[in-house]
């Protein structure tokens, strides 16, 4: 229908504007944290322990949204959670997307035995919870940076693998693949020049969704208390204090739960935007 | 005369786009049948559509009444439309491969209206679906009726599209190139169902195709389109003696003969089209 | 309704060959997934043995029971005990917890089974509502506005949802529990562990409104997802069943909008929604983990999570085991169910 397309268009641009804005936003903070955080991060101090959010009665200057129970600025570290989450987020993302859709086009496009091995290995890790893995590894290679990119990676690879093979194998059976086949290119020529050019729209929405997916699980690991380590902030960590003392300092879950709410909610829509803007068939 | 159903200025238009019908008018007498021909997007579809109330969400009416039994269609509501079409009308549509619903038996297709509008028992209305299935010679209706789509053939699907549409008796069948989409065996004989049953229970029929082989052996009287307009309507007797309408002429000629095959495949020449396409334009400009 | 279907029709030999099949990469993918869990959790470090004695432990004490445990010997003759354990029904005992390992997980079973079919059930009616409500009113506001909730619904995973409603429902308006199975003061006796279950057959359905109210919040916070992945899948279904020949012909039969939806077009759109379900739906048991944990609930995922913690491997491998026969059950349920309702497999 005509019109559906019409609405399409319009609403577009919203999406695209706020999810990348919010992503900027995060982004600023994260890189000029020291600057725009009011307080020391790690200072703890008793005599400011648990102060409300500005707009609330009792709170103190200095503490815009408040502050926990060992007297910590909470914005400052929100600020200082961002850099974590975003650098999570890039690496873990572009790695998974990287090893998984790697995957997924040599399997999708040469079958035969690496086919089999793959999409078997793929059924055995469907098998998997994704979080008890994840835990699972963590335990295994330990706390750490580079401990929760890895573990991201090996468990969710599959999801670009899949995907990426699906879209790869639907590809390869088309006329302009074998016309490639015919005139004289190799089989790893084609895949690179013709194939990956059309299955890239789909491998870069899925690396917002990964993006997204990788601040979710390092907020549930370090909710578990198994993330980076316990001194520099986190949002999961903030979000494990929070619910313990969610009775009497509700903004302690609430500030680090809506960072982490729209940061997600923001990866996400920003991979949907960009898809419907490079759909050749919506242009 | 008895006239049935009377189509008068019928407009329609894309929304906010060009027109698709222009000013249609034709009669229907009750137990007649009518052809509407034209090329592929003359808008002949689109009239039976617009009769009984199945236009896409994309087109809209834009003017014209359609008197179906002294009642004009198109100044009622939906439901009232609905329920009329229910009683009086019936479709038999094109493609029996997607027109009968996969997770029904045929069965309860056949019987919907009879149940449904004419409130008849499930017991006489089964019965009645056999009967049907006899009198478009379906072998072992008992099978049949407790089959589903898939299990049966084209031809067959077609031909209980066909019962479908009788059921109820109603008064004005539109059949939308019923014959297009299957195989020339095949056609000759639905062909010859639709006209049986057509005399037998003297429904009036509105017979959309493109071809005026089929017209001459079906209906009585014809009118042809192109781009939405009318361009002849006549007695089919009179059109095969001989057209009034130089494009019509060019069409008939174009139609190729069995006795003849060489010569008689004629494109329709372009002095013709561009005739017919002032025609339309100025039909347009009368309007604006 | 009559059902047409007899075990006549079916092409037997077909249907055996498949189930064949299915069963024996059913095995090779369980297999599988007990290898790797077996050699990865073998490398942790840290001393399960040395965190189950007192501080003033021989290491005469820990090599005891480390060969009580048998974890002195080799990696793979350790796997190939094991297997032959399970063979004959025997996961192991329990290092933290001292019980056979089978008896603690399938004590906890029912408890995340109970959870994961609310949350299904809540998805299901949630989703199928939602995708309804957008195909009858659809090209206007009322679609786009559910089109908007759903997306955002979608990107959204269970934990987040989860918080907000501890948020929302246990601190703001504190209408439901956000902690455990049960209320403590609560004392009843269980027969089973399927407290949901066993609480309504024995009528006592003032015990059935406490259950559920512990458990609401924890399934909702697991439906939200897939009942938007639900509404999306069956919404988009059904808006391109609607413009098929035989919905336009029920029309010109009389039947209005409503019926047309529900009785032409959704039994129709719901076949292909099915699989894509199916799968979703063994992501949401794999999301129990997490919820339990945020909410106390004494299931499977939870036990899971502490087992980790404390490097119980006996009890890592039999829960992840256990996960993994889920799934593949899920999955044949959902094929089976498939070929069921389908009457083009139904009849061959």
């Amino acid at each position: 229908m005509v019109e559906g397309r019409i609405v399409a268009r319009r609403g577009l641009g919203l999406r695209l504007w706020l999810s990348g804005g919010w992503l900027c936003f995060i982004a600023i903070a994260a890189i000029f944290a020291p600057w725009l955080s009011p307080q020391d991060p790690l200072a703890q101090d008793l005599f400011t322990s648990r102060l409300p959010p500005f707009w609330v009665d009792g709170a103190e200057a200095g503490f815009p949204l408040g502050s926990d129970s060992l007297g910590r600025d909470v914005l400052s570290r929100v600020i200082y959670g961002a850099r974590t989450a975003l650098i999570v987020a890039v690496t873990a993302g572009t790695l998974t997307c990287l090893i998984g859709a790697t995957l997924g086009l040599l399997a999708g496009y040469f079958r035969g035995w690496i086919d089999l091995i793959v999409s078997r290995l793929i059924e055995i890790w469907m098998a998997f919870p994704p979080v008890l893995f994840a835990i699972l590894l963590i335990a295994v290679l330990g706390t750490g940076l580079w401990s929760i990119v890895i573990a991201i990676v090996v468990i969710d690879w599959t999801r670009f693998a899949r995907v990426v093979r699906a879209e790869t194998m639907n590809q390869s059976v088309m006329d302009y693949v074998s016309s490639a086949q015919v005139a004289g290119r190799t089989r790893m020529g084609t895949l690179l020049t013709e194939i990956l050019p059309n299955v890239l729209a789909t491998i870069v929405t899925l690396l917002t969704l990964e993006m997204g997916i990788a601040v979710i699980v390092e907020a549930i690991l370090s909710f578990v208390n198994l993330s980076i380590s316990t001194d520099a902030p986190t949002w999961g960590g903030m979000i494990a204090e929070g619910r313990t003392s969610i009775h009497q300092a509700w903004w302690v879950l609430v500030v680090p739960l809506v960072a982490l709410f729209l940061t997600v909610l923001s990866f996400s829509q920003l991979g949907e935007g960009l898809k419907d803007r490079f759909d050749p068939v919506l242009r | 005369m008895n006239t049935l159903l009377k189509v008068r200025n019928l407009s329609a238009r894309l929304r906010n786009g060009p027109a698709l019908l222009r000013s249609v008018s034709f009669d229907v007498a009750a137990g007649e049948v009518r052809g509407l021909v034209g090329e592929s997007g003359a808008g002949k579809s689109m009239i039976g559509k617009a009769i009984l109330g199945t236009l896409p969400r994309a087109i809209q009416i834009s003017g014209g009444e359609v008197w179906l039994d002294g009642e004009d269609l198109l100044q009622l509501t939906n439901a009232q439309l609905r329920q009329r079409i229910g009683e009086k009308g019936a479709l038999i549509p094109q493609d029996p491969l997607t027109a009968l619903n996969p997770s029904r038996r045929i069965g309860p297709q056949i019987t919907d209206r009879l149940v449904h509008i004419l409130k008849w028992r499930r017991s006489d209305a089964e019965a009645r679906a056999r009967e049907l299935l006899g009198e478009v010679h379906i072998p072992d209706p008992e099978r049949v009726v407790r089959s589903y789509p898939h299990e049966l053939s084209g031809g067959m699907r077609q031909r209980i599209l066909i019962a479908t549409a009788f059921a109820a008796e109603p008064k004005l069948i539109i059949a939308d190139e019923p014959t297009t989409a299957l195989d020339v065996v095949v056609q000759k004989q639905i062909l010859k169902l639709i006209k049986e049953m057509q005399t037998r229970h003297g429904t009036a029929l509105v017979f959309v195709t493109h071809d005026l082989g089929v017209v001459s052996k079906i209906c009585q009287t014809l009118s042809i389109l192109y781009a939405g307009k009318v361009i002849e309507d006549t007695d089919v007797r009179d059109f095969f003696k001989g057209p009034s309408h130089a494009y019509a002429a060019a069409l008939l000629a174009a139609t190729p003969k069995f006795t003849d095959p060489e010569s008689s495949l004629m494109p329709v020449p372009q002095s013709v089209i561009e005739a017919v396409r002032e025609e339309v334009a100025a039909f347009d400009r009368g309007e604006a | 309704m009559k059902c047409g279907f007899s075990l006549g029709n079916w092409p037997s030999m077909l249907i055996l060959r498949r189930s064949l099949q299915r069963i024996l990469t059913t095995f090779i993918t369980l297999f599988g997934a007990a290898v790797i869990v077996f050699f990865v959790i073998r490398v942790v470090p840290g001393n399960p043995i040395a965190m189950m004695l007192p501080p003033g432990a021989t290491d005469a004490d820990i090599d005891r029971l480390k060969t009580l445990y048998g974890l002195d010997k080799s990696i793979v003759e350790q796997f190939v005990i094991w297997l032959g354990g399970v063979v004959q029904g025997d996961f192991g005992t329990s290092i933290s917890l001292r019980q056979p390992v089978l008896d603690l997980v399938l004590g906890r079973l029912p408890a995340t089974l109970e959870l994961s079919i609310m949350a299904l059930i809540i998805a299901m009616l949630f989703g199928g509502a939602l995708a309804l409500a957008g195909t009858r009113f659809r090209h206007g506001k009322i679609e786009a506005a559910i089109d908007v909730t759903n997306g955002v619904a979608l990107s959204i995973p269970d934990f987040l949802w989860g918080l907000v409603l501890v948020l929302l429902f246990g601190v703001l308006f504190p209408i439901f529990h956000i902690s455990g199975r049960i209320s403590p003061s609560l004392d009843f006796d269980f027969v089973t562990s399927f407290y949901l279950f066993e609480s309504v057959l024995r009528l006592r359905f003032d015990i059935w409104a406490d259950i559920v109210s512990h458990m609401f919040m924890p399934a909702l916070a697991l439906a939200i997802p897939l009942a938007a992945i639900i509404a999306q899948l069956l919404k988009q279904s059904l808006k391109e069943t609607m413009h098929l020949d035989y919905v336009t012909l029920a029309r010109t039969k009389g039947y209005g909008e409503n019926h047309v939806i529900t009785r032409e077009a959704l039994p129709n759109a719901i076949l292909p929604t099915l699989t894509l379900v199916g799968v979703q739906f063994t992501f949401l048991v794999g999301g129990t983990v997490i919820i339990e944990r945020l909410f106390s609930y004494e299931g499977l995922g939870n036990m899971a999570i502490d087992a980790v913690i404390n490097r119980d491997l006996p009890l890592i491998q039999g829960i992840v085991i256990l996960f993994a026969l889920i799934f593949t059950a899920v999955n044949l349920i959902v094929d089976v169910t498939y070929a069921f309702l389908n009457p083009r497999l139904r009849h061959g």
